[in-house]
């Protein structure tokens, strides 16, 4: 086996690679998965994530009440600012509908929400155990069906001929041929060269991307997409464009993954290396606006900013995985935090005395608000008052990058318009194509699951086509 | 780092007052402390079992919390093999080893009389010269008393050997000794967890939820039904049904016994009872049970993933359950053997097998069903009350 010409060569380690390959091998195909990590290290991105996006008509075990096409396809909309391809954007949606007994078969285990997320029991299907969890299921279930799959493999280089996949390079120097190929090896997140190059040099001569954390794997180094993009593959989307949040300045470089997160924001307020606030904390939902706040730390000086609360927030959000900076008063938080004692200090001076206070509920859109400030807070606004007053450091953390290589409704690279008879890709190498901007939770799952499942069969079809027409000819 | 934080929270302790103490963490529970904090931040194992939603249920993990969350730990696996903290990675989270060095550290701090918890540390050797010492003792007694330890006796009855009450007082003591050791060991534990799950009293509801995830192990299947895990991330229902083996197993022994006395003494009804007999019922589907179960679960142990839960008890795990097959065996084997020469011989390997056992039982692995049972009863009693904590997302 190992020696004869696989049928489909999957590129990539993570949920839409997995379910390419799986696809394909239920399809009839002989299957080779090359995953750059080791195995400790396997998944990609998917090991951190923790939820599906499903459409669903009516309540569907652990989905209450409905999540139609059409409302999924307008918080689609609304999230992306319109960036987004509506009829592969219905594509993922009506999948996200039907995948999931699919994935079932697979060894997937759906719970209900999770403490801290009952906002998305209507919208997200949580994985018992998260996604690493799923991430093993689908190698046990690969496994078993015979798919083969090697570790510490990273691919250098795609071999083309024409817009035909011919062989992959690995970057030990082996030249790996199959007959078709899924690409499902990730975004550029993880190359910090290239997020340097995408994001540029602001007006105060910083370079921001070099203060941004990843927040998933190491592994997404971008190489195929670079390389396809070089070969002349379409590319789409905008590569400063990403799903990036504000997470604690103090996580790891990378895999930092979901309990970095700050939760705080909402029931404070936020203030950059200058001791100013700069945008509105309390204009939506956290779950509704944390997807926007990595951007927002990302144009501060320095990229940091902190998250300010005082002793009433406690106990109100999801807890930190660092405690916070600590401290009885205002001017000793500001000496702790290395901010502009007086400059704080009139910061929260004029957003305390700003305040309108009605009845605080973090658990609605509520009446407390600030006046003749500017930015407002709009909600949850009451006055830093109340020690010991708390600090937590944000940075932006990137999850992944948007830009990627153009598909249609199959799932083929194309090169000027013209479709690969056999190279698919799948993920976040093309998740763009739906995201040009903005995220709501599980959507990127949703992607990966509905577009891995496509390229799987597709490169099976193909891989089977072109073994039947060897054999015709032979 | 660890222990100066220990520190400083003694000293915050300190100048507090004496009405806040807060008792200085060990480095396992300081472990156990660090691990929740980042768990609690994320959250994703919450459907496996009781661990994970009795920790949600917190902000801060002090000693009480602690010893209950670990002791509520079955160390099933499961959040090891579906966490994205564990090694490699530089959080390191492995919550089933953590819990398990925790776990073992309670038992040695709660056992009864307390200067025979050092009983816990050398448990291989413990369980060792206890089987030593009681085979020796009714070897010796048994030399003594027939001259002999082979040699038929007549009707293949044990009694001829060593007197009824020659056992019972020999049995009688260690048992009840046994009993109350567990039993002053857990009342002490349940006070300390106490105040930390709500303080609430015992209520019916929850003395039944507690007893239904004793009696199924429901927190060994996984949160989904496909069981836990074994050698590899692998789902498997085989560690579930092995202990069940062993545990009703011993339970049946345990019935058979009990039964017997109660012939014994109402309807002097004397030993040994023939095969229909509801003891020797009893006592044979208990014994058969118990040797399928405790292979098993030697089997299961041995093949068991590195990382799972404390190397450090691997002794105390595996004699205990050589310990039970020995019993169950040796019991078996008397049974079969009753009626030949090597009557007596049987007679005193099963009641020196036996009478280890009991007087281990509060020194060796027996304790965690005790002491799990307990935290699963304030855990079904916290949970009846509302969360004190209240997440805005929720």
């Amino acid at each position: 086996m190992s020696d004869e010409e696989v049928d489909v060569l999957v590129i990539g380690g993570g949920n839409a690679a997995l379910c390419a390959a799986l696809m394909a091998r239920e399809a009839g195909a002989s299957v080779l998965l090359l995953e750059a990590a080791p195995k400790a290290w396997r998944g990609g991105n998917s090991q951190h994530t923790r939820n599906l996006r499903c459409m669903h008509d009516a309540p569907q075990d652990v989905l209450v009440e409905a999540y139609t096409e059409e409302e999924y396809w307008q918080d689609l909309l609304k999230v992306t600012g319109g960036l987004t391809d509506e009829h592969l954007a219905r594509l993922v949606i009506r999948a996200s509908s039907n995948c999931r007994d699919w994935m079932r078969r697979h060894g997937v285990h759906f719970q209900p929400p999770l403490s801290g997320a009952l906002h998305v029991a209507r919208t997200n299907a949580f994985f018992m155990g998260g996604g690493k969890a799923l991430v093993n299921a689908y190698y046990r279930s690969a496994e078993r069906l015979g798919v083969q799959i090697r570790y510490e493999t990273p691919v250098a280089s795609v071999e083309l001929d024409g817009e035909r996949f011919t062989a992959v390079h690995t970057e030990a120097g082996e030249r790996i041929t199959a007959r078709s190929c899924v690409l499902a090896a990730g975004g550029f997140e993880s190359n910090r060269a290239w997020l340097r190059e995408a994001w540029g040099q602001n007006e105060r001569g910083e370079w921001p991307a070099d203060n941004f954390l990843i927040r998933g794997t190491r592994f997404n180094q971008g190489v195929l997409l670079r390389q396809m993009i070089k070969a002349g593959a379409d590319a789409i989307g905008d590569p400063s464009q990403g799903h990036m949040v504000a997470i604690d300045a103090r996580a790891p470089l990378f895999d930092g993954g979901i309990c970095t997160r700050i939760d705080c924001v909402s029931l404070g307020v936020v203030v950059n290396r200058e001791a100013r606030r700069f945008y509105d904390e309390g204009e939506d939902f956290w779950p509704k606006r944390y997807a926007i706040w990595g951007r927002l730390v990302a144009q501060q000086p320095a990229q940091v900013a902190y998250s300010i609360i005082d002793q009433k927030a406690v106990g109100r959000f999801m807890p930190p995985v660092f405690p916070g900076t600590t401290a009885d008063t205002l001017q000793g938080l500001a000496q702790q935090l290395g901010l502009d004692e007086p400059g704080f200090l009139r910061t929260i001076a004029d957003y305390n005395a700003a305040c309108r206070v009605g009845r605080f509920d973090h658990t609605a859109l509520d009446d407390c608000h600030t006046e003749g400030l500017a930015p407002a807070k709009t909600h949850w606004a009451r006055p830093i008052d109340t020690a010991p007053f708390y600090a937590y450091p944000l940075r932006p953390g990137i999850t992944f990058t948007y830009l990627g290589l153009k598909v249609d409704d199959t799932a083929a690279v194309r090169f000027g318009g013209q479709p690969s008879p056999n190279l698919f890709v799948a993920g976040e190498m093309m998740a763009g194509n739906v995201l040009g901007k903005g995220y709501t939770a599980g959507v990127g799952m949703s992607i990966g699951t509905a577009f891995g499942r496509i390229a799987g069969t597709q490169a099976a079809a193909a891989a089977l086509k072109q073994k039947e027409s060897q054999h015709a000819n032979a | 780092m660890q222990t100066l934080e220990a520190l400083a929270r003694e000293a915050v302790s300190l100048a507090d007052g004496p009405h806040r103490v807060i008792p200085i963490l060990s480095t396992a529970e300081t472990e156990v402390g660090r691990q929740m904090q980042i768990c609690n931040a994320c959250r994703y194992c919450e459907g496996f079992c009781a661990v994970f939603p009795a920790m949600t249920r917190r902000l801060e993990f002090g000693k009480a919390d602690i010893h209950f969350l670990a002791n509520l730990c079955h160390n099933c696996g499961a959040c090891l093999h579906a966490c994205q903290y564990a090694p490699p990675h530089e959080f390191a989270v492995n919550v089933p080893q953590a819990m398990a060095q925790v776990r073992g550290q309670t038992y040695v701090d709660y056992a009864w009389p307390p200067a025979l918890g050092v009983l816990y540390q050398r448990n291989g050797l413990t369980l060792s010269l206890a089987l030593a010492a009681a085979l020796v003792l009714f070897l010796a007694m048994a030399v003594a008393m027939k001259g002999s330890l082979w040699g038929a006796a007549p009707g293949g009855t044990f009694y001829s050997v060593f007197p009824h009450n020659l056992l019972v007082s020999l049995f009688g003591p260690v048992f009840l000794f046994a009993a109350l050791a567990l039993a002053m060991g857990v009342r002490r534990f349940w006070r300390d967890i106490t105040p930390a799950t709500s303080g609430a009293p015992l209520n019916a509801p929850a003395a039944a939820e507690a007893a239904d995830a004793v009696l199924r192990l429901k927190y060994l299947d996984g949160g989904h039904g496909d069981g836990c895990h074994n050698e590899d991330d692998a789902y498997t229902l085989s560690r579930r049904r092995f202990h069940h083996l062993t545990f009703y197993g011993f339970m049946l022994c345990f019935a058979a016994t009990s039964v017997a006395t109660l012939y014994h003494y109402a309807f002097g009804w004397v030993a040994p009872y023939a095969l229909p007999s509801l003891p020797k019922l009893l006592g044979v589907a208990g014994g058969i049970s118990l040797v399928l179960g405790t292979a098993g679960l030697w089997h299961l142990n041995r093949k068991r993933h590195p990382m799972h839960g404390d190397l450090a008890q691997k002794p105390m795990d595996l004699g205990f359950i050589a310990l039970l097959f020995l019993t169950s065996a040796s019991g078996l084997a008397l049974w079969l053997g009753r009626g030949t020469p090597a009557l007596a011989l049987l007679l005193c390997l099963h009641l020196g097998a036996v009478m280890a056992l009991f007087a281990t039982l509060p020194y060796g692995k027996f304790g965690h069903g005790i002491f799990r049972s307990a935290a699963l009863l304030r855990h079904a009693i916290e949970k009846r009350l509302p969360n004190p904590i209240g997440l805005g997302a929720d």
